[in-house]
This record gives C-alpha cells, sequence and structure tokens, in this order.
C-alpha cells in the first residue's frame, strides 16, 4: 500500500521548490501575529498613531467614491443630484485624506519613525504623499469644470517649461482622467499596503531615548 | 539569516506589551471618517461651477475673441510663440544647460493659425462663398500684405464697438480680414467653433488641447479666473472656485512663485521669472528627494531628537521616567 499523498494544508514540501520558499519568507517576514497583532507596547497608546489609521480610513472612502464615480462615467455628476453627492463625498474625503495623511507625516518626523531598519518605510511613504499630489493634480483636472480648465491652462507651464508636458498633456482631458482613475490609484494603493505591510513587520519604533538618537 | 519575525519580538524584549485592537481601532476610524466626509457632502456639496465655452466666449467679449483671433494670424498671441511642445515658435524655458523644455521638442503640434483661425474657416466656407472667396484672398496675398492688413485691422480693433453681438471697426483698408472675423465669430457664437476645434476630423474625443489654447490666449477666461480669485499672483492652482478648500498641499510649489527669484525680472544666478517654471520644478524635485532622504541626512534626523515633541507623542513612556528624576 502505498503512503497516502497529502492534499491541501501546509506540509514542508521541498525546499526547492520556489512556491515552497515564497510562503516560508512569508511566514518569517511576516507572520499573522505581526500582521494582525493583538497586543502593541504600552506606548502605542499615543494619539498620534491614530493619523496613521484614519489616513488609511480616508483612503477608503476615496477610493469607495471614486469607483462609483468612474463607473457612472465623467458627466454624471454633473447632472444627478446624487453624482453630485458621490462626487462631494469623493472632494471630503480627498481633503480628509491630505489632512489626516500630513498629519501622520508631522507625527512621524517628530517621533523619527525611521529609526532602526525603518528608513524605507519612511521613504515609501514620502512617494505615497508625492503621488497622492499628482493623483488629486489629475482629479483637479479631470473635474470638466471651470476650475479644470483654468487649472489645466496655468499648469501646462510648468509641465512645459519642465519638458514633461511633452508627454504629460494636462490639456487632455482622456489622458488625465485614465491617470487618474487607473494607474496613479493603483499606484497609490499598491503603496500604502507595502508601507502598511512594513510597518507590521518591522513593528512600531520604540520612543527616541529608548534607543537614542535619532540616525536610520 | 534571523527572520524578522524573531527580530520584532527581540526588538520588544522588555517592553511591557498591552492587549490592542487593531482591527476594532480600523473599523472605528472608518465609521468616523466616513461620517466626517458624509457630514462635508451633505452641508457643503462640492465646487462644480460651468466650463466657459468658446461660445460664451464669442457672446460675452467679442471684440476680445476677434482681438485673439487677429493675434493668432499675426502669431502674436501666448501660444503662437510658444515653442515646445507645441511649435518651434519661442526657445522655451531653460537654467543654463539645462534646457528639457527644448531638449523633449515639438510633440503636440499646434500651428495656432491654421488650427484656430484658417482651418475652421475652410469648414465654414463649405457652403459660403463670400467667406470662401475672402479666404482665398487671404492666402493668396503676401504676407507683407497679410501683415498690413493685420496691423491696420489690430489698431481699429481697439476702439471696436459691438453691435447686435458683431464687432464694428471703423472704416479702413483691411482686406479680407472683417468677412473672415465676422464668419469666425458667428461660427463661434453658434457653439461651431467648439466642435470643429475638439472634433478635429474626429469623431470620438478626449483631448481638448486646442480649444483650451486658444481660449488661454483671449483675456476673457482668465478675466473670469481673477474674479475667482484663481490667479497665479493669489496662489491660483492651490485655489478653488467658490469658498472651497482646493490644492491646500500645493502652497510650497506656489508659493515659490510669490518670492525671489521667481517673481524677479533679473532674477539671480540665472533663475528668474522668465524660467520660474523651470526652476521650482526642480526646486520641488530637490526637496522632495531631500524629505525623502531625511532618515539619511544629518540634521534634518536630529531635529526630532533636538525638539522634544516626541516627549508630548510618548508621554506614557517618558512621564515615569521625569517623575523618577526628581529627586
Amino acid at each position: 500500500m502505498s503512503a497516502p499523498s497529502s492534499v491541501g494544508g501546509s506540509t514542508p514540501g521541498k525546499p526547492e521548490s520556489w512556491t515552497v520558499r515564497l510562503r516560508q519568507g512569508i511566514d518569517r517576514h511576516l507572520p499573522m501575529d505581526h500582521l494582525l497583532p493583538d497586543r502593541q507596547p504600552y506606548y502605542v497608546g499615543s494619539w498620534v498613531y491614530v493619523f496613521g489609521v484614519v489616513t488609511i480610513a480616508a483612503l477608503f472612502w476615496v477610493i469607495l467614491s471614486g469607483v462609483i464615480l468612474s463607473f457612472m462615467g465623467p458627466q454624471w455628476w454633473h447632472d444627478s443630484g446624487v453624482g453630485r453627492f458621490v462626487n462631494s463625498l469623493h472632494f471630503w474625503s480627498v481633503q480628509l485624506f491630505f489632512f489626516f495623511m500630513v498629519l501622520h507625516l508631522w507625527g512621524q518626523y517628530f517621533m523619527a519613525g525611521w529609526r532602526k531598519g525603518r528608513a524605507a518605510t519612511w521613504m515609501i511613504g514620502v512617494v505615497i504623499f508625492g503621488i497622492s499630489i499628482l493623483t488629486a493634480f489629475t482629479g483637479y483636472l479631470s473635474q470638466q469644470n471651470f476650475a479644470s480648465q483654468f487649472v489645466a491652462i496655468n499648469a501646462k507651464d510648468a509641465m512645459n517649461g519642465a519638458g514633461i508636458g511633452a508627454f504629460f498633456n494636462v490639456l487632455n482631458f482622456g489622458q488625465m482622467y485614465g491617470l487618474h482613475v487607473m494607474l496613479l490609484p493603483i499606484g497609490v494603493t499598491f503603496l500604502v499596503v507595502a508601507h502598511i505591510v512594513m510597518v507590521r513587520s518591522r513593528g512600531v519604533v520604540k520612543p527616541i531615548d529608548a534607543e537614542g538618537g535619532a540616525k536610520s | 539569516m534571523k527572520g524578522m519575525g524573531a527580530t520584532q519580538e527581540e526588538y520588544y524584549r522588555g517592553v511591557r506589551m498591552e492587549s490592542y485592537d487593531l482591527v476594532k481601532e480600523l473599523v472605528i476610524a472608518l465609521g468616523a471618517v466616513g461620517v466626517l466626509a458624509l457630514i462635508g457632502a451633505a452641508i457643503f456639496s462640492s465646487p462644480d461651477l460651468a466650463p466657459v465655452t468658446i461660445a460664451n466666449w464669442a457672446q460675452s467679449d467679442p471684440v476680445d475673441f476677434v482681438t485673439t483671433a487677429s493675434g493668432e494670424l499675426a502669431s502674436a498671441t501666448t501660444s503662437a510663440g510658444y515653442g515646445a511642445p507645441y511649435n518651434a515658435a519661442g526657445p522655451g524655458q531653460s537654467w543654463g544647460p539645462i534646457a528639457p523644455q527644448k531638449w523633449f521638442g515639438v510633440r503636440i503640434l499646434i500651428d495656432s493659425a491654421n488650427a484656430f483661425v484658417i482651418q475652421p474657416l475652410q469648414r465654414a466656407s463649405f457652403s459660403n462663398t463670400d467667406l470662401g472667396t475672402a479666404l482665398a484672398a487671404w492666402q493668396n496675398a503676401s504676407s507683407d500684405q497679410q501683415g498690413t492688413w493685420l496691423d491696420a485691422y489690430t489698431k481699429a480693433l481697439a476702439n471696436a464697438t459691438v453691435t447686435d453681438g458683431g464687432v464694428v471697426v471703423a472704416t479702413g483698408d483691411y482686406g479680407p480680414l472683417p468677412v473672415m472675423m465676422s464668419n469666425l465669430l458667428g461660427v463661434a457664437q453658434s457653439g461651431g467653433l467648439d466642435g470643429l476645434l475638439t472634433i478635429n476630423g474626429r469623431f470620438y474625443q478626449t483631448d481638448y488641447t486646442q480649444p483650451l489654447l486658444f481660449m488661454g490666449d483671449g483675456e476673457y477666461l482668465s478675466g473670469l479666473a481673477d474674479q475667482a480669485h484663481l490667479t497665479g499672483s493669489l496662489w491660483g492652482m492651490m485655489n478653488e472656485t467658490g469658498s472651497y478648500p482646493g490644492q491646500t498641499w500645493l502652497w510650497l510649489y506656489t508659493m515659490w512663485y510669490q518670492v525671489f527669484p521667481f517673481n524677479s525680472d533679473t532674477g539671480i544666478i540665472g533663475l528668474n521669472a522668465g524660467n520660474a517654471d523651470l526652476g521650482i520644478i526642480l526646486l520641488m524635485t530637490l526637496l522632495t528627494a531631500a524629505l525623502a532622504l531625511v532618515p539619511f541626512t544629518p540634521i534634518l534626523r536630529d531635529i526630532p531628537r533636538w525638539i522634544p515633541i516626541h516627549r508630548l507623542i510618548w508621554r506614557q513612556y517618558y512621564a515615569p521616567r521625569k517623575a523618577a528624576a526628581r529627586p
């Protein structure tokens, strides 16, 4: 009688298997009790830690309202009361997102959150901030109203002066809309997930004097 | 190599750990932020000032419209002399050897006179023999003759009046220009030019480069923007119509336009108002890189240790130590 083959479950597997190596890597770097911990150092009780969570919450509402707006098409919110309300939800979620993100950034700066191997987390955060600004900018250009027209006419000079306008034409609604509803939000979301994974993987940094200095 | 799991446990060794419900916190945050956004949406709505059309422009300010169209023919408008990426008429911005506008060349070709005036008139002349004759006269005239007509017509436009929506100038030798311009104005006032500049031989269209450049050449749209407090001297890019918050996160970018050397004609080390766009984009790129590199930058990374805001943030951690240090 041959030995029963294993179906499903987590078996040791062959060590040379790429799949096994990937699974073991994830287990090592981000076990579930680090991804979703139920215990944290006592100093995490500070209200400053809330800024990161509320930024994520605002991003959720930005994406949810944005998905509805993009599903219904760019003209919908100009002609429909419900559409206008969803656009307003999108507008205020974006304002809250940036407000909380800036608070989070300043909070992390004064906590020197990059210490002890967390520099990449800080750097990705800065990139998220930059791409978020670009995403909001393309959003303002995609509104199809007077503000869009004037922002586009003015912004073209900055883009053209820097040579960017040859490829990133702010007067081209189709290009701006495509970037706003797809590529840039995917970039922000992907990087935010990476940022959260990095935070959870290393854990929150200790208070400054607990390990001395603010160097990375 | 040790895995990060072991490292995190080692990192927290000796630190008092407390219960913390991360998921509950996230759910509460989702609800609270959602309520804030819903309140903002319900009470304040969102800005949506209707866009300006070329028809609005031609109906509301026909003299500005005709002056701008004449300027396109004379290659005297912003777009006509812009340079890359639209045409080769201007040098573009540069700072010393740094000239990215020139490097990438003409990639969105716009011939302002043809695109905004001649081609729309050619389409409009399909069943209009008077216009066809005027266009032929214009195109068969020498450039010197065209310049003479344009010069006289532009001067006359300074004292033009509006009668029944049309532009009336003093009698003079303007060649075919009055016929061409009155037809272009008529097409524009009917809304036809909005279509002609966007459709451009296609059916589906999402590119508004031509009508926006044309409207940007006139003063009507910038006048409306001035009334809406959107202009650059008022930190325009970060403002929004009405009393709504705009892109306030662009405050640092728009601030540079208000200060030396970017608001000066002479400037310093080759940076001035003439190449402010390039200079400010370069500066903001450097500042963004500096922000990203804070963890590796002495002084910048030390400021949080020198300014004891962290003692407020981690009160729970520092309070017992402070108490223990008291005599």
